[in-house]
């Protein structure tokens, strides 16, 4: 039990990124729009949170911050690919390379500086409960607010007028536009939502899970990200179970190396990458299942005209 | 609005040629605002950026030098990006390579022999080919999708770099540091320009590019490639096997990007290190695209960003600028380049000129 908590509530930690980032472009990619720049909003996120919490320390602005660093890059993203058709896939690798270069240079000053991390907030009363108390009740507000995400997330896309809208602009574009629908906005706004959400998982990771910056931070956590939207089979509470059994691998090499079990640590460290590509086999062998629950219009560009 | 996209009938090909030049116009506009918000000045630091590197015989041979593995990996990535395969893993292929190619050395560090360098390179294209050939098979096999494979595979093939480097293959003289043996002389590329590190390699890289070149133009491969990418249905109906096209697309990208590993560690490095490349996989894509997807145009791409690279090193020595701007420079271009492509199918129309000749035609 002793050594159960503390790894349980890493995974927590490992999982919290993880799933703010594939919810944000889960919906991104329900509304028909492959952002591949994830890994580059989830850094600028990053940065941004780091540095409003070096020079301000309230933690509250700094996860603005992270969220505004993303949605602001996702919108140069939204830009070319809704305004300018260019390609999805090259945009967002762009997106990638350009976030990576941007969040080094302006997080220069910051490397070597230190933060507290996030203050874990207790639950009254519920915190008290032994064993589900330390483990679900005392978190910061980032955790709780992952969770009330996904829920959000899923009623949104499950329950309401707009989740439907979303969805049927992802699977026909044609169709809602003839319905009078504005595509090219509701893809903004999307997107603009998937950015908002990486900008948070990176705030996670400089504030609350490894506080402090360094380059190249995320270490692909953003494509980790995209290949569990595609794991869930683009449903909120399956990205919910693949972030969490994601971030159980990531513990596992951690914890691993702490128990002196004989294995390099650079073998461990390749365990999330490896687990992605089997989990995305697994899942994209069965083409009709795929087919069934991917945006029929993912990656295909709009224009009113054509 | 005050303008709209308009489709062209057809794609201009004036653009195809003018939207790389417009985009580079644009980044170094771009630049100036930079580096005057980062309070640098503007003309000091882009003199730093892009000429100083090449004000010497030494710098440009430095070109050269930078330029060989974007040209090696990018020539490659480009026939993929034709035929619409994603291989965005080249950093790893890279990795591989230099790790195979690499081994042999270390395997032969006593012997002394003509063969020994042809060996490594060889070792290195099918390191390479090898790390490429995974997500060729989960593509054709599983349909798994090669965008996150490949990249995936990038990290574990850095750490593989890692583990063998901070272990097995640490240099037993080294002073405990992660670093292999330094490679013998019959295991290092021979310069081609006396005083300088341009080697052997740059040769490689210009014989790929003509070869490449060729196939495009004269092969059936080439044919398929440019088939597949532009009419997929035409190329089903005339029977062209896309299982084909992918595994051809990955293992000469998987190769070329592995002889970029090997050229780099057998010839400017000289040994096995942690790091081995700064990125030259992602940058090659850059190079790719801005290249038009074209040899010829690959080698003049491959140029300027291995200028980018070298104007961050010495913008970070004359000015102390970061050298986080090569990268916020590389992305900016490629930016730019794939906003100034859309003017390739649209033109831009100016609605407030309609406006106003229609209150002209009302008066």
């Amino acid at each position: 039990m002793d050594i159960l908590i503390p790894a349980m509530l890493t995974i927590i930690t490992a999982a919290t990124p993880l799933l703010y980032a594939a919810l944000g472009e889960l919906i991104t990619e329900k509304s028909g729009v492959l952002n591949l720049g994830v890994e580059g909003m989830i850094l600028l996120g990053a940065v941004c949170g780091f540095a409003v919490v070096h020079f301000t320390g309230s933690a509250v602005l700094a996860i603005a911050a992270g969220l505004l660093g993303g949605a602001a890059l996702s919108l140069i993203f939204a830009l070319l690919v809704l305004g300018f058709q260019a390609s999805q896939v090259a945009t967002g690798l762009a997106l990638t390379i350009f976030g990576i270069g941007l969040s080094a240079l302006l997080g220069q000053d910051l490397v070597g500086v230190a933060y507290a991390g996030l203050p874990k907030v207790a639950i009254p009363l519920l915190a008290d409960i032994p064993f589900i108390g330390a483990l679900l009740f005392n978190h910061d507000m980032m955790v709780y607010g992952s969770f009330a995400m996904v829920a959000a997330v899923a009623w949104f896309l499950a329950r309401t007028r707009a989740g439907l809208i979303v969805r049927a602009v992802g699977d026909s574009h044609d169709a809602a536009h003839a319905m009078g629908y504005p595509v090219i906005r509701i893809r903004l706004l999307a997107t603009l939502f998937g950015g908002g959400m990486a900008g948070l998982a990176g705030a996670y990771l400089s504030l609350a899970y490894s506080p402090l910056w360094i380059e190249n931070m995320s270490s692909g956590r953003g494509w980790i990200a995209l290949a569990l939207v595609v794991f869930a089979t683009w449903r909120p509470w399956r990205a919910f179970v693949g972030a969490y059994l994601f971030g159980g691998i990531t513990i596992l090499q951690l914890h691993a190396q702490a128990l002196g079990v004989g294995i390099p640590s650079q073998v461990m460290s390749m365990l999330p990458y490896l687990a992605t590509i089997a989990v995305l086999v697994l899942i994209s062998r069965d083409q009709n299942k795929i087919k069934l629950n991917a945006p029929a219009c993912i990656g295909k560009p709009f224009h009113p005209s054509s | 609005m005050f303008a709209e996209l308009v489709k062209r009938p057809e794609p201009s090909k004036t653009m195809v040629y003018l939207s790389p030049l417009l985009a580079l116009g644009i980044t170094l506009a771009a630049g100036v605002v930079m580096f005057q918000v980062m309070g640098v000045d503007p003309a000091a630091a882009l003199h730093a950026f892009f000429v100083e590197p090449l004000t010497s015989a030494y710098g440009w041979a430095e070109l050269g030098v930078k330029a060989t593995p974007l040209m090696l990996i990018a020539v490659a990535l480009a026939i993929g990006f034709r035929a619409g395969v994603w291989n965005i893993g080249a950093e790893g292929q890279l990795t591989l390579g230099a790790i195979c190619g690499g081994g042999v050395a270390l395997w032969l560090y006593r012997v002394d022999s003509l063969f020994v360098l042809p060996l490594m390179l060889i070792c290195g294209i099918l390191g390479g080919m090898a790390w490429a050939a995974i997500p060729a098979f989960l593509k054709t096999r599983f349909n798994t999708n090669e965008i996150l494979t490949s990249l995936m595979l990038t990290y574990v093939a850095t750490l593989l770099l890692s583990l063998l480097v901070y272990g097995p293959w640490r240099d037993p003289d080294g002073f405990n540091f992660p670093e292999s043996r330094i490679f013998s002389d019959s295991a290092t590329l021979p310069i081609i320009v006396e005083n300088t590190r341009l080697h052997l390699g740059a040769l490689l890289a210009l014989a790929l590019v003509a070869a490449v070149w060729v196939m495009l133009a004269r092969s059936i491969i080439g044919f398929q490639v440019k088939v597949v990418g532009q009419a997929p249905a035409a190329g089903r109906y005339a029977g062209f096997s896309l299982n084909r096209v992918v595994w051809f697309c990955f293992a000469l990208a998987g190769g070329a990007a592995g002889l970029a590993g090997i050229v780099e560690v057998s010839g400017p490095i000289g040994q096995l290190l942690p790091s081995i490349s700064p990125g030259y996989g992602f940058t090659a894509i850059i190079v790719a695209f801005l290249g038009r997807l074209h040899p010829l145009g690959v080698v003049f791409a491959a140029l300027l960003l291995a200028l980018s690279y070298l104007g961050g090193e010495s913008a970070q020595i004359t000015l102390n600028l970061p050298l986080a701007v090569t990268g916020v420079f590389q992305g900016m271009l490629l930016f730019f380049l794939l906003a100034c492509d859309v003017l390739i199918h649209y033109r831009i129309r100016f609605k407030f000129a309609s406006a106003s000749a229609a209150s002209e035609t009302a008066r």
